[in-house]
Order: C-alpha cells, then structure tokens, then sequence
C-alpha cells in the first residue's frame, strides 16, 4: 500500500514547519500527523515523512525508534499501555495489568487475534495520584483503575463509544 | 522544627476559582496585570535587568529538581546581539512520583503562560518552546488552545501591550522518553533528533538550541513568576522554609487515602504532608517515603521526625526535595519490589551514551531481579553498592546518578529486608 498525505495534512506540516528556523525540527511533529493517519510509522510511512520533509531517511529511521510512543509496526485498534511504575506499583498496577492479560488472552506486548487489543506494560505516565490507571492509544488516561472499570473500558471500547477527559478535582478545591 | 503556617494557607499558583483556564477568567482575577506592569511601567521596571534581579531576590529554587534559582540563571544569558534566543520550558514531566505540571496546564494555563512571557522579556528572548511529553495528549490540547487564546488577546506576538517586545510562543510535543526531560536532551529533541544529551559546556546559555543562547525552566518555576512580579520578592520568600520558599506543588502518591497534588508552602514536615492527604490508607503504619520523585534518597518512618519538605532539612537525613513527588510506603510495602521496579525505569530510560550508565543500569535491574526473586547473595549487595559508585559523576547526563541513588540509600536504610531476601536460597539449599 503506498501512504500519502492529504491535503489538510500537508498544509498541518507546513504549519508545523512555520514554527522552527529549521525543517529538521518538524521531524516529531510530522511522525505524528502521519501516525494518527495511518496509525502507525512502518518503514514505507517513515519513507513518506522523510520525503515530504525532504530529510534523510536514516534521520526520520533514528529518530522514530528512539521515542516509544511511535508504532515502528502495527499495532490493534485500542492499544492499552498499563503504567507498572512505582506509585502505581504500590497501588495495584500490576494486578491490573495481570487482569487484562486473562481477560484479553494476551501478555503484555501482545496484540489479540481480532486485532482489536494490544496490551502493553509502560513507564510511568505521570499520574502517580491516580494509580493503578492506563492510557489509550497514546490519548485519554483511565484513572483509578479497578477490576470492574477495566471491564468497563473493555466494553466502551468495543463498542466504539469515545473515551471523556477524566478531569480529577484538586483535592483543596470546592469551586471547580 | 519548621515553624511554616500552612494550616491557614490558601493556593495562588493554583488557586480555587471556577474556570480560570479561560482567558477570560484569567484576566479578570488580575491576569496578565504583570506582564503588564514590566512591559509598560517604567518607573517601576527599568528594563529587563530590574525584572531578573526581582525573580532573583524571590529565590525561585527550579522546581524540575535541582533547586537552582530561576534568576540567576536567567542572569547567564550573555548580551542581546540581534539573533534569535530561546526559551525551552519543560513539561516532560516523566520523573516516577511526579505529577504536578500538568494541574498547570489544566487549571492555570496562563499564570505559566504569562510566566514564561515575563522570562522571555527579561532575558530578551526571541522565541519560546513548551515541551510536553507526548503522553499528555490531552494536556498538549489545552496548551494549544491557551496560547492560542493568548495570541489572539495580543498577549503573544508583535508588539505585546504596544511595547517594542515582541515573541512567539509554540507547543513541542515530545512522543515518549524520559530522557527527554534532561535539558539538553530536551533541546536535540526540540530540534528533531533522538534525545541524547549533550556534553558540557557549552552550557545551553552559551550554546543552546540551535547553536544559539537558550535557557530551560520547568513549567511550576516559571508559573511562580507572575505573582513575583505582582506582589514582590519579599511576598514570596516569606512563604515557606527561608532557604527554598515560596509555594509548592506536592504531588503526593502511594498508600495514602486522599493522594493529588497540592499546593503549600515549601517546608511543610513530610508527617504532616501525609496527614493532610488523608493519612495512611486503611489505618496502616508508615514503612518509608520517596520525597521528591524516584531517584531522591528513601527515607525510613523513623528518620522522618521533624523533618521537612525543603533541602536544607531534607540534606540533615540524607535526602533531597527534587521535584516534590513524594511517594508513600506503607508497613506491607516489598521494598525489594519497589527497588527492583526503579531500577527498571532507569535501565528502560537509560539514552545509552555512556558505558558506565548503559551497563551499570542493565546490572542493576539484573542482580535486583536475582535478589527479588530470591536467587541473590548477600554479596550481591556489595556488588550493587560497588557498581553505583563506578556510575555516579562520570557519565554525560545525571540519569546514572539518579539510577544509583536509590539503589544505594534503599540498600544502605533497609539493608535487613535486603539481605533476609538474599540468604533465603542459601538456606533452602542447605
Ligand atoms: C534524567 C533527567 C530527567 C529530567 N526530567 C525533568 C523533567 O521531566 N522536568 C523538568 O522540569 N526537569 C527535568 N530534569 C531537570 C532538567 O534537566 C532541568 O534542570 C530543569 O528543567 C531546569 O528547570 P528549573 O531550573 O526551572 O528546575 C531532568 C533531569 C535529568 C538529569
Ligand atoms: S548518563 Fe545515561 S542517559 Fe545520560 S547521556 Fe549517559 S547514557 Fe544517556
């Protein structure tokens, strides 16, 4: 399959390019315009990148594998990255991450038959205060996690319902 | 013993007014009134000089982690020649325990905002980068919006309040890398490239993005600007412990029942910090604390007496503030676990530059996984001290400091737990 960028595309990585004195800058920015195109960065997507910016393949190769959150190869629809760190260590993390490899089949770094889940296990997240929790498809956090909530999510997401900002009060604010 | 009132204390960085993430809302509790005053009040301010050496007198102490303060660095740039200078704010925000920046972004957008405006006029920079960590999409979302709104109130661009400063002001969005945090890790990977950090000097304000002056400042310092300039130097070092003052963002984690972020003065003693997140969950006794993110020193329960979250009395018990992440352990906590999973962090995030943090992370992790499960030796404890003293200060970025820190402090306060762990095979075997 040849990848190519639309016009609204094309016209965003201009704007991107509009914001640095250079064009090597827009390196990340334009992976991911392409990754939330095509859902991924596999070498021929990386080849389109470099191409439009008109920058080294190898630079674009180097720079895609050094970041995590970019998918070098294809991954299932929702991907669910479980944060295992410390804090949520300590508050269950794995017992979530334990509780989705059985319902989903899978261990972690897999990808379900279906092609509907991966499941991965991540680095912390920055969201110690509301552990064990995850992130989907590298946008919304699901926090406090329990076992009932993870199949809740599992649900929701099967059924292509979108995920809400789950917007966590300031524990001394009344107002807002 | 700290004498900090911080039962009565009331936000400001943060504080409880509905909406105030608009623009709007912002400006009418006195928004951008400071940015104001240094662009257009020159009997007040004479000329960016007079605004470093007011945020200087404040002793901002960086709230990324290293405590160094905000003005005297601002005060580094060399002299405006013309050319471009930058601004590279830090909103990677990746430190395990650490949670804060992004209530910034969330509820107060324009204090950081017009924060960073306050820098960039003081220092006379040209451009100003925020780098958010990929994984805050949502975060990222919202700081577009703001600076966006910012722009279009002419808070942003040519001719701010008619003055003759102009700047502009962009979003970077990082895609995943702790290391992407360290300073000159941020700037390659501001620039497009993998985020390897670079050797100094140069410093980045000799030599920074693009060849040319930049400095770096976490989002909560430059955050703490607008109320320095609004209500003086002298306001905000009387918040707090005298050598590391004014507010805080406390992300507090772990085994507590209310755990978030807050917002106190600094100096506030860590028993009391855990008493105002709810106390221990489930009634259950207090084993240890993080104070300030993963790789500052662990400290027992039972050093924890009149002790405070400042440097100065965190240094008396062997440990440090850093990013103000404290992390809280209750009496069941597998400290043997808990050590194990850092050290995986750090070997996961370790950029590989460096042989002695390339391989000293990967031993770590490795004889740790041993003795976690319950393979170990007792000399293998020595062996892990051994090798983070071949780590420390001798690598290109503080990552492999901060990897063997915690192994050593966690070792050395709970070295028992350690070695009953260690011995455990030996005696299944005899
Ligand atoms: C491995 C490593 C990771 C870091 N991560 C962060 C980070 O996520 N956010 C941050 O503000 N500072 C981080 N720092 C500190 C920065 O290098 C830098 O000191 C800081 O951003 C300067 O801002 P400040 O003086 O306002 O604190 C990190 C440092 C190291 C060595
Ligand atoms: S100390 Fe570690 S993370 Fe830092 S530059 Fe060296 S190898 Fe990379």
């Amino acid at each position: 399959m040849a990848y190519e960028f639309t016009k609204e595309d094309l016209k965003e990585i201009e704007n991107i390019k509009a914001k640095y004195p250079e064009v090597m800058p827009a390196t990340l920015p334009t992976l991911w315009v392409a990754q939330r195109r095509f859902g991924h960065v596999e070498p021929e997507v990386q080849r389109l990148v470099a191409a439009t910016l008109g920058l080294p393949e190898a630079h674009v190769h180097g720079v895609a594998n050094f970041y995590t959150q970019y998918y070098k190869v294809k991954k299932g629809k929702h991907v669910l990255d479980v944060c295992t760190c410390l804090s949520c260590q300590l508050c269950g993390g794995y017992d979530i991450l334990h509780h989705l490899e059985d319902k989903l089949g899978i261990k972690a770094g897999e990808t379900t038959e279906d092609g509907t889940f991966t499941l991965n296990q991540v680095e912390c997240l920055g969201a110690c205060g509301y552990a064990p929790m995850l992130q989907v498809t590298n946008d919304r956090y699901v926090n406090h996690l329990t076992k009932e909530k993870v199949d809740n999510l599992i649900e929701k997401l099967k059924n292509g319902e979108e995920l809400e900002y789950e917007q966590i009060k300031m524990p001394q604010h009344k107002n807002i | 013993m700290s004498t900090v009132d911080w039962k009565n204390y009331q936000p400001v960085l943060l504080p409880d007014i509905k909406d105030l993430y608009k623009i709007d809302i912002y400006t009418k509790n006195g928004g951008y009134e400071a940015l104001k005053s240094i662009l257009t009040d020159k009997k007040k301010w004479d000329g960016p000089k007079a605004v470093i050496e007011e945020v200087k007198n404040a002793n901002i102490r960086g709230r990324g982690g290293a405590g160094f303060n905000a003005g005297l660095k601002w005060s580094f740039m060399p002299p405006a020649d013309g050319g471009p200078r930058y601004l590279a704010c830090n909103g990677d925000e990746s430190e395990p325990g650490t949670f804060k920046d992004r209530k910034i972004f969330e509820y107060n957008p324009h204090v950081f905002i017009e924060g960073a405006l306050i820098a960039a006029y003081a220092m006379e920079v040209t451009t100003i980068y925020v780098y958010i960590r990929g994984e805050y999409k949502s975060y990222i979302d919202m700081m577009e919006k703001a600076i966006s709104d910012a722009y279009k109130k002419g808070f942003i661009g040519k001719n701010i309040f008619k003055s003759d400063f102009s700047v502009d002001f962009y979003v970077h969005s990082g895609a995943g890398a702790y290391i992407c945090g360290e300073e000159t890790s941020m700037l390659e990977s501001l620039e497009g490239k993998r985020g390897y950090p670079r050797v100094k000097p140069p410093f980045p304000a000799q030599k920074g993005l693009w060849g040319r002056p930049t400095t770096i400042n976490n989002i909560e310092t430059l955050a703490h600007v607008p109320n320095v300039i609004n209500k003086g130097a002298d306001w905000f070092k009387a918040i707090g412990a005298e050598n590391h003052p004014g507010p805080i963002l406390y992300g507090i984690s772990g085994h507590v029942n209310n755990p978030g972020v807050y917002e106190l003065p600094s100096g506030i003693p860590v028993l009391d910090l855990i008493e105002v997140a709810g106390g221990m969950k489930n009634g259950k006794k207090l084993k240890a604390v993080i104070p300030g993110g993963s790789s500052t020193p662990i400290l027992r329960a039972d050093q924890l007496d009149g002790i405070s979250m400042d440097s100065d009395s965190l240094r008396t018990v062997g440990s440090m503030l850093g990013t103000a992440g404290m992390v809280i352990m209750d009496e069941d906590t597998d400290i043997v676990d808990v050590l194990w999973r850092i050290a995986h962090f750090y070997h996961h995030e370790s950029c590989g530059q460096c042989t002695p943090c390339r391989e000293g992370t990967g031993w770590l992790e490795k004889i740790l996984l041993k003795i976690k499960n319950g393979e170990g030796e007792v000399r293998d404890l020595d062996l892990l001290l051994d090798l983070t003293t071949q780590m420390e200060g001798r690598t290109i970025c503080a990552l492999a400091d901060a990897a063997a820190w915690p192994v050593r402090f966690t070792i050395n306060r709970f070295r028992d737990e350690f070695e009953a762990r260690c011995t455990k095979k030996s005696h299944a075997v005899a």
